[in-house]
Order: C-alpha cells, then sequence, then structure tokens
C-alpha cells in the first residue's frame, strides 16, 4: 500500500538469515514469508500472570478459601516462562511422556518497548511497543500456589508470534477475541475482557518492584485448562487474536 | 581461575580476579578497587531451592519436601558485588540468605545424577533477599517477595569447578555490619547438587551461565538502611552489600 510509505512500519519479526537473527519490519502481515526460519518476536524475558480470568478465579473460589491457600491472592500472582520455552511461529510443541495431559493456553502477549520503572496503569500503554500471540502450555495446573516450573519451564512450552504488531493498530488491548483451534476446529473462545486485571494494571503492577526492559512479554492471562485445550501428538493448534496475528504449531512426541 | 564481569568506562568487560583478589583485564592490566563497578558474573536462568537446609525448614516450621521446591527468579532482580539493594518502606521484614551458586557450564539435559558433576562450570555467592511482608503463602514465593529489583546480589566473581574441591562440604556465613548472624554448611542440603542439576535438567535444557541457588541455613535477620550485609561461602567468595532505604533508591533511578 503505497499510502503507508513513509509511516511507521505495523510489523515486527525476527528471522533466523544463514545464522545470523535479523530483526524485520513489513507494512502488511502478507509481506511475511512464514516459514521455518521464523523465530520469536524478541528475545526478552517472558513473565506470565497467573490466576488472570474471571471465570477461573471463580472456578478456584472455594478452593482458595481452604487450606493451603486459606485465602484468595491479594496481588496478582506471576510465573516466569524461562528462555528454554520459547519457540516462533511453526516450530513443533514437544509434549514429554508420561506426565499426563498438556494443555493449549491462549494468550494476548504484551511486549514492552522501552524500560519501566514504576509506570503508572494511566500511561502504561506509553511503555508498550505493541502485542502478539502467546500458547502459555502447561501441564495440567493442579496447583496454583506452588511454583510450577515443572508444569510450565519445558523446552518448547511457549510459542510467541509470529510478529509484534504496533500498538498503534490495537485500538482496544483490553477487548480482543482469542480463538483456538486445534486442526482447524475452533475448540475455545474467550476475549481480552475476561482478565481481571488490565493491560494497563499489570504492566503497572510488575513494574512496582521489576523493571521491564524493552523486548520483555508479559502473557497477560490464560483461561482454565479444560480439555478443550488438550493437545497431543500429531495436533496442529492456532490461536487467532483479534487484529494480532494467528500462531500455528505443530504438536509432537518428544 | 576466578572469572567476573564490570562496568568500566561504560563498557561491560569479561575479566578475571588473581589470587591477590585484583582485577585482571583480558589485556593483563590490574584495575584499581573502586575505578569500576561488579556486575553479576553470569547471565542465564535464575533457579532458588526453597527449604534445602533440614535446619532451615525446621525454623520455618516445615518437614523438608520431598521432591526439590524450586522457583524461578527474573535477571532484573540481579546486581553485582558491592553495590545497594533497597527495603521498601514499611515493611516489618526483610531477610538476606546466604546462597552456595551452582553456574552451569554446559548445556544439560537428561543428566544423570552420577554425571551430573561434569555439568558444573563454577561456583559464586548469592544473596536472595526476600520482603516477608508480602509473602502471602510460604509455598508460593511471589515475584514480589524475591524478583525484586536489586534484590539479588550474586558475585563478586565465579570459581571453576575444579578449584573447589568438596562443593558439598563449605561453610556460608553471613554478616551484618561486622557481626555473625548466620552459619550453616553445605553438607546439610536436603537435595545436593547433582540431585538439582539431575532434577531440573529432566524438566527443561539448561544452558552454561544458568544459575541455581541452592538455598539458605538458619539464622535470618531483619536488615535496615545503612546495614552492610556480608554473605560468604567458604573458598567461593565473600559477596558484599548495602541496604538503602526505598527513598534513597528513588533519587537513583
Amino acid at each position: 500500500m503505497l499510502t503507508t510509505f513513509g509511516k511507521k512500519k505495523m510489523f515486527h519479526y525476527r528471522q533466523k538469515e544463514s545464522n545470523e537473527v535479523v530483526s524485520k519490519t513489513a507494512n502488511a502481515s502478507f509481506e511475511i514469508k512464514l516459514d521455518d526460519t521464523i523465530l520469536p518476536p524478541t528475545s526478552g524475558n517472558v513473565i506470565g500472570v497467573a490466576l488472570n480470568n474471571k471465570a477461573l478465579a471463580k472456578s478456584l473460589e472455594k478452593a482458595f478459601n481452604e487450606k493451603p491457600h486459606v485465602q484468595p491472592p491479594k496481588t496478582p500472582v506471576l510465573h516466569i516462562k524461562t528462555d528454554n520455552t520459547h519457540i516462533g511461529y511453526g516450530k513443533n510443541i514437544k509434549l514429554p511422556s508420561d506426565k499426563g495431559a498438556v494443555f493449549a493456553g491462549p494468550s494476548l502477549g504484551i511486549v514492552i518497548g522501552k524500560k519501566a520503572t514504576r509506570v503508572d496503569a494511566s500511561n502504561a500503554l506509553d511503555f508498550v511497543a505493541g502485542f502478539t500471540v502467546v500458547n502459555e502450555v502447561s501441564l495440567a495446573e493442579t496447583s496454583f500456589y506452588r511454583p510450577a516450573v515443572k508444569a510450565k519451564c519445558r523446552d518448547t512450552f511457549c510459542p510467541i508470534g509470529p510478529w509484534t504488531v504496533d500498538k498503534s493498530a490495537v485500538s482496544t488491548p483490553n477487548k480482543l477475541s482469542i480463538k483456538t483451534f486445534i486442526n482447524d476446529a475452533l475448540v475455545h473462545e474467550t476475549n481480552t475482557d475476561q482478565l481481571i486485571y488490565s493491560v494497563e494494571e499489570i504492566i503497572s503492577y510488575i513494574s512496582s518492584f521489576m523493571t521491564l526492559e524493552a523486548g520483555d512479554i508479559i502473557i497477560a492471562g490464560t483461561p482454565e485448562r479444560t480439555a478443550d485445550l488438550a493437545i497431543n501428538p500429531g495436533d496442529s493448534v492456532m490461536i487467532d487474536i483479534e487484529g494480532v496475528g494467528r500462531l500455528v504449531n505443530p504438536v509432537e512426541q518428544e | 581461575m576466578k572469572s567476573a564481569r564490570i562496568l568500566f568506562n561504560n563498557e561491560t568487560l569479561a575479566v578475571t580476579v588473581n589470587d591477590q583478589d585484583q582485577v585482571v583485564t583480558q589485556q593483563g592490566k590490574i584495575l584499581e578497587e573502586g575505578s569500576f563497578t561488579w556486575l553479576p558474573p553470569c547471565e542465564g536462568k535464575i533457579f532458588v531451592l526453597a527449604i534445602n537446609y533440614a535446619d532451615h525448614a525446621a525454623e520455618l516450621s516445615f518437614k523438608a519436601p520431598d521432591e526439590p521446591l524450586v522457583f524461578l527468579k527474573n535477571k532484573n532482580s540481579l546486581i553485582g558485588h558491592d553495590q545497594q539493594t533497597y527495603r521498601p518502606d514499611n515493611v516489618d521484614y526483610m531477610h538476606y540468605e546466604c546462597e552456595l551458586v551452582v553456574v552451569i557450564g554446559k548445556e544439560a539435559k537428561n543428566v544423570s545424577i552420577e554425571d551430573a558433576m561434569d555439568y558444573v562450570g563454577g561456583y559464586t555467592v548469592g544473596n536472595d533477599y526476600a520482603i516477608r511482608d508480602y509473602l502471602e503463602n510460604y509455598y508460593r514465593p511471589n515475584l514480589r517477595v524475591k524478583s525484586r529489583d536489586t534484590c539479588t546480589p550474586i558475585g563478586p566473581y565465579i570459581v571453576d569447578a575444579k578449584d573447589i574441591k568438596d562443593p558439598h562440604n563449605l561453610v556460608l556465613r553471613t554478616y551484618i555490619n561486622g557481626e555473625l548472624k548466620q552459619e550453616g554448611n553445605t553438607e546439610d542440603l536436603v537435595f545436593n547438587i547433582p540431585h538439582l542439576i539431575a532434577y531440573l535438567s529432566e524438566i527443561m535444557t539448561l544452558t552454561p551461565g544458568d544459575m541455581i541457588f541452592t538455598g539458605t541455613p538458619e539464622g535470618l535477620a531483619d536488615v535496615k538502611p545503612g546495614d552492610v550485609v556480608t554473605t560468604e561461602v567458604e573458598g567461593v567468595g565473600v559477596l558484599k552489600n548495602t541496604i538503602i532505604s526505598e527513598s534513597e533508591y528513588l533519587k537513583t533511578i
């Protein structure tokens, strides 16, 4: 489109070219060739917000008022998806054998654009570069109060991409439809309006004690891991976020 | 050999530390203490063990766990030797945790307990500060408690694995303003180093520079602005840190 010439590029992505990582931009998504050289759109830290979904929190209401929880968490519960989990568009999600069911975790990814320390919710979006699609893969979430490294930090358990779409292209980050397809069948629908803490509140909360750097990605919130989201070897899982993109990854046995 | 990273004239340098504890550049030049800033000596994933000393488990009124209780920190939290950590205003209890840190030396996936020590690159000292006021549940060391900016001093340097004869017999000590507050020995680890490497590498691929904070023994105490906190691991290093108030910290950012 000639009309976009000279304007800010809308899509930011990374690709491997003869063993070098190259950062690229495009005016339109169709200009980006989605082949096996596509990498996650950044190389930053990836921080997840657990329990940030209204229906999920409601389903746990009773358990949260009993031992060992005693009471629901007062502040957002965060977790980390380590670098070994990050994979790009089209790369295989590898399922371990004998660890039980594995679930897709559709979520909006918030891509930080500049260093953020103690940011107010009112101007939090000034620190955002854009948005991406995250599949926060997990073993069954049997316990939200225990560190879940073994459920969440397995190799390939965090596909991200295919790109970062510039925030100016996403007018309502707190009202975006998120659809999950397994083998092209729609299996799950949610929306960022189901987040308990909004995109702006999440950034403000995390940055109140953790400095976020350009390229860091926040996984805004995943829904309850119902059987609909279970993935199996041979599946292809696609997460489609309105106005952000579609992330596709095949599933194989480790 | 001891290796470190420093900030010198706005440049990050990989340096070595000689037997007189002097910093030596790759060109062989000795740098004077005070002319540079110590940085964390490695970059990688940051694993921390909760309740991995039997006496500390007792101190917290817990039974020692039957598998390693591992949590993660984010790298925003790391600072180097001789830097400042801030204590949030209006909290009642902030404590240090002196820990032996294992630094991974080569890629490790599905490593057996028998082979695990081959994957250790070296050791350093870590101080895993926690703000207990923010601990909503002992089994959930939230990032708000443990992954705060400035809250994880590490260093000063990495000592090569081959230079530590028995990592399971090292004394750990913490001093506040020179007064001994905490003392323990790595022989009391509930899950020892090979067990931890085997456990983690079954879950995921470990890569060079990944850090395993192996846990802290009993002897925790509150720290206040102005306190100089020194954590040391026998033969591995002495890590110094100064506590400042939140308002002082806010002037630095």
